[in-house]
């Protein structure tokens, strides 16, 4: 496997791909370029534009279909043509590729019209247009790309958009540091990526995928295990996984379509993608694949733990994504049939996570902009649709079937329980009581904030539905949910069959389902008993785990400690021997020949006899000095 | 004649005026000082110039000469001026050109 990859050349109508980007980047540039004047109509553009891309990315996919080989490589145009080094703007759309796209540009065209609705009283809307286009595009890029720089290219682009739109609403202190955080954090990741892209280039000569691919098998496994880890660096930078996990949740001060699209569905999703398109690389080094394991698991427990113990809606969900991207990486690091687990979890993630999210938004629209669940509840009453809709989410993230997530999910614990040795129990058992947690802190959260007592703060008024351009998107990925978990274990593993190679299926684990079940409905009925009735509105005091957990497992105040003091000390340090050192050095030569002038000029007397003193005292020097000379 | 006595003449001369020049206070004297000095370098250069039997030194006298009618002329007229404006000749009074 990965021996020989070879990419076909697109031909026909596949040879217009390019499209797919250039449509919703021209929309973005038109957006920004354009200005005021776009103000009225400027969104609907937007929300055609990737809708636009979709309807293309659907007439791709089939004609993708029609092909052998199942891929299609285009080369637009030369980029870099150093010596040996060459790179070139081009694009490839394999079945990898396609489910990325289809998700991003279905997903994304949804939440650009539930945008429409939820950004319908943001005077910037417009540019909020501009930007989410630029984001979409970028995406695309990342995922189009036949070559790790193209990729690196769209990578940079969304974390460009990503930056931009978390930090929108700029005039918020909270949204501007968060969006600062974001762009640092994943700076962090993609020093590793680029370090990555250059080893690639210095071990094998080329940054294509299937050069790399075929490549790969001669590296010695002691550089394909660097190359791994700097891949993997570069996946948690992006996907928010651990260490690199806490500006995620910060992401949440920008718009909540945002955090849908971009911190839920899709940007996050890139580490995955980078993982599961380098498989070759991780398959040539089996350290890399359990590290990336050990980061997967590691994530999805400390997400889920921090998600039972916060109050805000969106933090809840911002930890869930966290947790849920964990089991990807996961997935992605068992390698094997897990690769298309990942990808389907994936996806199934990227449709119900972008649901609750739009839910979360729906509520907080009706709420006066408020994000805390304890004062919600008894919401599905006057939010019957928000209400159904939400809950489908629910449902399918906690993977009670015939709902997506418990297709996607129970199959990934059960690969965990399949890994050889210790580690596959260590990890699947981590696996398992995630989702128990899972279940546990989304009851809650659904629990407190449909049912239960109202909870309301008085300048609430009378909670509403939203209007149709945000409950559509709501029905449609409610409808994803539901629909697509069957559809994907069926037919997706087989459609990425070319990618990741043929596997035997994994045996049938009845146990590991029943056992998976058990937990997640034992979370369900804990926290259906801890809050039926409501809960405080105010903070309680907790013990330690629970204050651990309000605050993040102290990963801000550990990150603060390790990297921010020190550096925050060596620039004081530095400040200070520049002030007093080379500042120093300079002023105190200029204060010494100032000094000293200032002396040697009492020797410019006035007195014209004195002058003639010296003069004379000169002369006889000079005539001392020669009668030596001439004498001695 | 031995050239020993002009040379003791002209180092004579110049010593007055040298010590002139450090000693006097009035600007007058302190310029017919200079002027001592000067004829006592010309003096020297004619007295080589006889012993070598070469005009060379004698037309450098004159030239010390010119320079000295020409000195003559502004330094008076610079004199003068301080003269006018402080009503005294005194070199040490007219000491603003300083620090």
């Amino acid at each position: 496997m990965g021996s020989n990859v070879h990419f076909a050349a697109a031909t026909g109508w596949l040879s217009t791909f390019w499209l797919l980007i250039a449509i919703p980047l021209a929309s973005a540039a038109a957006l920004l370029l354009l200005g005021r004047r776009a103000d009225r109509w400027g969104h609907w553009l937007g929300v055609t534009s990737v809708a636009a891309s979709f309807g293309l990315a659907v007439s791709y996919f089939f004609a993708l279909r029609g092909v052998d080989e199942r891929s299609a490589e285009l080369r637009l145009f030369d980029f870099i043509d150093v010596g040996g080094l060459k790179v070139d703007i081009g694009l490839l759309l394999d079945p990898l590729s396609v489910v990325f796209v289809l998700l991003v540009t279905g997903v994304g065209a949804l939440i650009h019209a539930y945008a429409v609705g939820y950004m319908a009283h943001d005077p910037g809307r417009r540019r909020f247009f501009a930007y989410f286009n630029l984001f979409v595009a970028a995406m695309l890029l990342l995922v189009l790309g036949n070559n790790y720089v193209m990729l690196y290219v769209g990578w940079e682009g969304v974390g460009l958009a990503s930056y931009l739109l978390i930090a929108f609403w700029y005039a918020k202190p909270a949204a501007a540091t968060a969006g600062k955080k974001a762009f640092l954090m994943n700076r962090v990741g993609d020093a590793g990526f680029v370090i990555a892209i250059f080893l690639m280039f210095a071990t094998l000569g080329s940054v294509n995928f299937d050069d790399v691919s075929n490549g790969v098998g001669a590296l010695a496994t002691g550089t394909a295990t660097v190359l791994g880890l700097l891949l993997l660096l570069g996946a948690c930078g992006k996907s928010g996984q651990f260490p690199l996990q806490t500006w995620l949740p910060d992401a949440m001060e920008g718009p909540t379509p945002v955090s849908a699209l971009i911190h839920a569905a899709t940007m996050v999703t890139a580490g995955v993608y980078l993982i599961a398109r380098s498989h070759p690389i991780f398959d040539a080094a089996p350290d890399a694949q359990t590290a990336v394991i050990c980061v997967g698991a590691a994530t999805l427990l400390i997400g889920a733990i921090i998600g039972c113990a916060k109050d805000d809606i969106k933090r809840i969900l911002a930890y869930s994504t966290v947790s849920q991207i964990g089991y990807m990486f996961l997935a992605v690091g068992l390698g094997g049939v897990a690769y298309a687990l990942g990808l389907i979890h994936l996806l199934a993630h990227g449709f119900f996570k972008a649901g609750l999210f739009l839910g979360a938004g729906s509520v907080m629209h009706s709420m006066n902009d408020q994000t805390d669940i304890r004062r919600f509840g008894g919401l599905w009453k006057p939010m019957k649709i928000t209400w159904v809709t939400t809950g489908l989410g629910y449902l399918a993230l906690i993977g009670i079937p015939p709902l997506s997530g418990f297709f996607t999910k129970e199959p990934i614990i059960g690969a965990a329980f399949d890994h050889a040795g210790w580690l596959g129990a260590v990890v699947g058992g981590a696996a398992l009581l995630g989702a128990g947690l899972t279940a546990f802190y989304m009851t809650r959260l659904f629990v407190l904030t449909f049912h239960g007592p109202r909870r309301w703060t008085p300048d609430v008024g009378q909670p509403h539905e939203s209007p149709p351009v945000m409950t559509v998107p709501l029905i449609a990925l409610a409808l994803g949910s539901l629909a697509a978990g069957a559809l994907m274990m069926t037919s997706v593993v087989d459609w990425l069959t070319p990618v990741f190679g043929e596997h035997a299926e994994s045996s049938e684990h009845w146990l590991i389902t029943g056992a998976t079940m058990a937990v997640t409905l034992t979370g369900v009925g804990l926290a259906l008993v801890l809050f039926r009735k409501g809960t405080e509105t105010e903070e309680q005091p907790a013990g330690i785990l629970v204050t651990a957990a309000r605050r993040n497992l102290y990963a801000d105040a550990v990150n603060e400690t390790i990297f921010e003091m020190p550096g925050k000390y060596l620039t004081r340090a530095l400040v200070f021997l520049d002030n007093r050192g080379i500042d120093g050095l300079v002023n105190g030569l200029a204060a010494a020949v100032g000094g000293g002038s200032g002396r040697l000029r009492r020797l410019q007397t006035g007195y014209v006899r004195s002058y003639a003193m010296s003069i004379l005292a000169g002369a006889v020097l000079v005539v001392v000095a020669m009668l030596a000379v001439t004498l001695g | 004649m031995s050239v020993s006595y002009y040379v003791v003449l002209a180092a004579a001369l110049f010593t007055i005026g040298a010590v002139g020049v450090l000693i006097r206070r009035n600007a007058i004297v302190l310029f017919m000082c200079i002027e001592l000095m000067l004829n006592a370098a010309n003096l020297t250069l004619v007295t080589f110039s006889r012993i070598n039997g070469t005009l060379d030194g004698q037309i450098m006298a004159f030239f010390v000469m010119v320079v000295a009618a020409a000195e003559v002329v502004v330094g008076l007229a610079i004199i003068m001026t301080i003269f006018r404006t402080r009503r005294s000749a005194n070199v040490d009074e007219a000491n603003l050109l300083k620090y």
